[in-house]
């Protein structure tokens, strides 16, 4: 299968006057495992709802596993495995009777199916509950039938809504074993959104970084995070002022200083050797740290750099839009409200320039995506 | 696709394909029906109430009634009482909330027709009705009351009350896919009162009066009932009438099911094609 497995050509999705989606390219190959990162609220539910079916997308085009998601929808549905973001699952069934369920509905034989359903319960692990009432199964189990039930009929695409959040540690680690062992042993093109960096970092061949219906990055994880710069210095002190970061800024080595509310990290290619003329800048503008560490670059540094907030932390409802909720107040970000912000999605993406200050904006998306 | 051949996941290739439009029916009916027993507190009160009225009234009114000739208040309660056992029982609300837990989208998601869907709990809820009617029926047996027809008089007896039983499904799930909401779905059987009383259920037709008789001149379960009640004391159920088989009164039952299932299947249609239309 030379063809991508997913392409999407400007696709939106409208609510009202608010666009969830506001123009999304994107193009995955046959194979791979492509991470969705952002926070809730970002459009990342409503894009896969549109991939696989459930929703029409309001403009531009989706193709998955070669065919129109609003013209062929049918045959769309055939190719695709979706485990969406609450398990959608019936307490009333055992385990067993979901699976073989859903196989008769895509029309696997009675053989097919028996042989199937073993098959399956030896990638997703769930032991002798199989054949009890999904009532009666933890959240990490049912996630992992859900993920079962998605790939009774063999899918060539997989799409995984946040297929770990609310999942113990444990569990989450043996639902990222089971996408590994699916993707390697079976070359299933994964579709994966996700709001934990770890995550993506730890699954994905690329991660396309979405804020605000818009894809703001794209690369893979190593390349996203060389756009940062090698290191970052963190220092977290009690108070921040436009003097301590334009002191932060003349320090030879540094490469860019972002801001939040009590938080500088300093990017730098060799930290080491500027770990301390920072701390002394620091001291000399009169700042109180009250740590300050070294590290090399999360995927969060990328988030927080392209969109001015941390994509993890952050207190939010499930409303789609409030995201930018705690942007930092350094006087960097700005709070956009709801309306502002449908308005600021509503814009073609050409025509967002890169980002001048600081802390760029989600408005340096066009030079970021170009980079990867 | 790539395939090593040795994991045990690529042991059996499988192709998904669209199952057939009967197979996807007994799909869905098949699970619905899996839970009928897993959830007797739906299905208890549904036989409960109906034999519990029908002896009460039987135990009440019986004896006021024998005044007329030929005329058996049990075997003209019967078809009231199996009436009450199959109307408004439905999976209507397991539909609501198949849509609220989001598992009505994981079937979306799959490949299975869009009627289906609906109709697989149709064929479930017959399969129910049918087998409500059937104790009832063993407890006005037991009661004294007889058909005419035999035992063929019971199956079409059976078969006419089922059918009953299930365009009034069409009703709630009407309301359950129009609005998801269980609340309006129970709501839904408040229309049960005025169709089953506002009709000939304690007075045969020649004794009604007034407004009533009017109003069940115009209500389908008069005829229902009318047919229902041919297949055991003969003549609808008016006293003194043989006990023969009725075409008319028969045809006039189906014919009344049919015009109210006109009705409600189209709603329950309409509201399914609403609800499977990608919005």
């Amino acid at each position: 299968m030379t063809e991508p497995a997913i392409v999407t050509e400007d696709i939106a999705r409208q609510f009202g006057d608010y666009w969830a989606v506001a123009g999304v390219d994107l193009e995955i190959a046959a194979g791979e495992i492509y991470g969705f990162l952002g926070p809730n609220g970002a459009g990342k539910s409503t894009l896969v709802r549109m991939l696989c079916t459930l929703l029409r997308p309001t403009r531009g085009r989706g193709v998955v596993a070669g065919f129109d998601v609003a013209r062929d929808p049918e045959k769309v549905r055939l190719r695709i495995g979706v485990a969406l973001q609450d398990a959608a699952l019936d307490d009333r069934q055992t385990g067993r009777e979901l699976l073989d369920l859903q196989g008769r509905l895509y029309g696997l034989r009675r053989d097919e199916r028996s042989v199937r359903v073993e098959q399956v319960l030896r990638l997703v692990d769930i032991g002798t509950a199989i054949d009890r009432l999904i009532k009666t199964y933890s959240g990490g189990m049912k996630r992992r039938l859900d993920l079962a039930a998605a790939l009774i009929h063999d899918p060539d695409i997989l799409f995984l809504d946040e297929p770990t959040t609310g999942l113990d540690p444990e569990s989450r680690a043996a639902v990222w074993d089971e996408v590994r062992s699916l993707n390697e042993q079976h070359g299933t093109t994964i579709f994966l959104t996700t709001q934990y960096l770890e995550e993506a970092d730890e699954l994905a061949d690329r991660v396309g970084i979405i804020s605000r219906g818009r894809l703001v990055a794209e690369g893979t994880p190593d390349e996203l995070k060389r756009t940062v710069g090698t290191d970052v210095i963190v220092a977290r002190v009690e108070s921040l002022t436009d003097t301590t970061l334009r002191s932060l800024q003349a320090v030879p080595g540094v490469d860019e200083v972002v801001a939040t509310r009590n938080e500088v990290m300093v990017h730098a290619d060799n930290g080491g050797a500027v770990m301390s003329p920072v701390a002394l800048a620091l001291h000399q503008a009169g700042t109180t740290v009250v740590s300050l560490t070294l590290r090399t670059p999360t995927l969060d540094d990328v988030f927080l750099q392209l969109t001015g907030t941390h994509l993890q932390g952050e207190v939010t409802s499930d409303a789609e839009g409030q995201s930018a909720e705690h942007t930092g107040d350094a006087g960097h970000a700005e709070h956009e409200d709801h309306s502002r912000h449908a308005e600021f999605a509503a814009r073609p993406p050409q025509g967002d320039g890169p980002g001048s200050g600081p802390v760029p904006h989600a408005d340096a998306q066009a030079g970021m995506a170009e980079t990867s | 696709m790539i395939s090593t051949g040795a994991a045990p996941t690529t042991a059996l290739e499988v192709q998904a394909r669209p199952a057939g439009f009967v197979v996807d029916v007994a799909s869905v009916a098949r699970r619905a029906i899996r839970q009928i027993p897993r959830e007797p507190e739906a299905v208890i009160p549904a036989l409960i109430v109906p034999i519990f009225f029908y002896v009460l009234n039987i135990g009440a009114l019986s004896d006021i009634t024998h005044t007329a000739a030929k005329f058996s208040f049990k075997s003209f309660e019967l078809p009231v009482a199996v009436v009450f056992a199959v109307t408004g029982v439905s999976r209507a609300s397991a539909l609501v909330t198949d849509i609220q837990n989001g598992y009505f989208d994981r079937l979306m998601i799959t490949p299975v027709r869009r009627l289906p869907l609906l109709l697989g709990l149709m064929t479930a809820d017959l399969t129910l009705v049918m087998a409500l009617a059937v104790p009832v029926i063993v407890v006005g047996l037991a009661l004294g009351v007889r058909f005419h027809g035999g035992v063929l008089g019971i199956v079409v007896f059976v078969i006419l009350s089922g059918i009953w039983g299930l365009v009034f499904t069409g009703l709630p799930y009407a309301i359950a896919l129009k609005t998801g909401n269980p609340g309006a779905v129970n709501a839904s059987f408040i229309l049960f009162f005025p169709i089953t009383f506002l009709s000939t259920t304690f007075v045969p037709k020649p004794y009604l009066q007034g407004w009533l008789a009017s109003v069940a001149n115009y209500n389908p379960m008069t005829y229902i009932l009318q047919g229902l009640r041919s297949l055991i004391v003969g003549g609808g159920g008016v006293p003194g009438s043989e006990p023969t088989w009725n075409a008319a009164f028969l045809g006039q039952a189906l014919l009344a099911i049919a015009a109210f299932g006109a009705i409600s299947l189209s709603l329950a249609l309409l509201a399914l094609r609403g609800r499977v239309r990608r919005p």
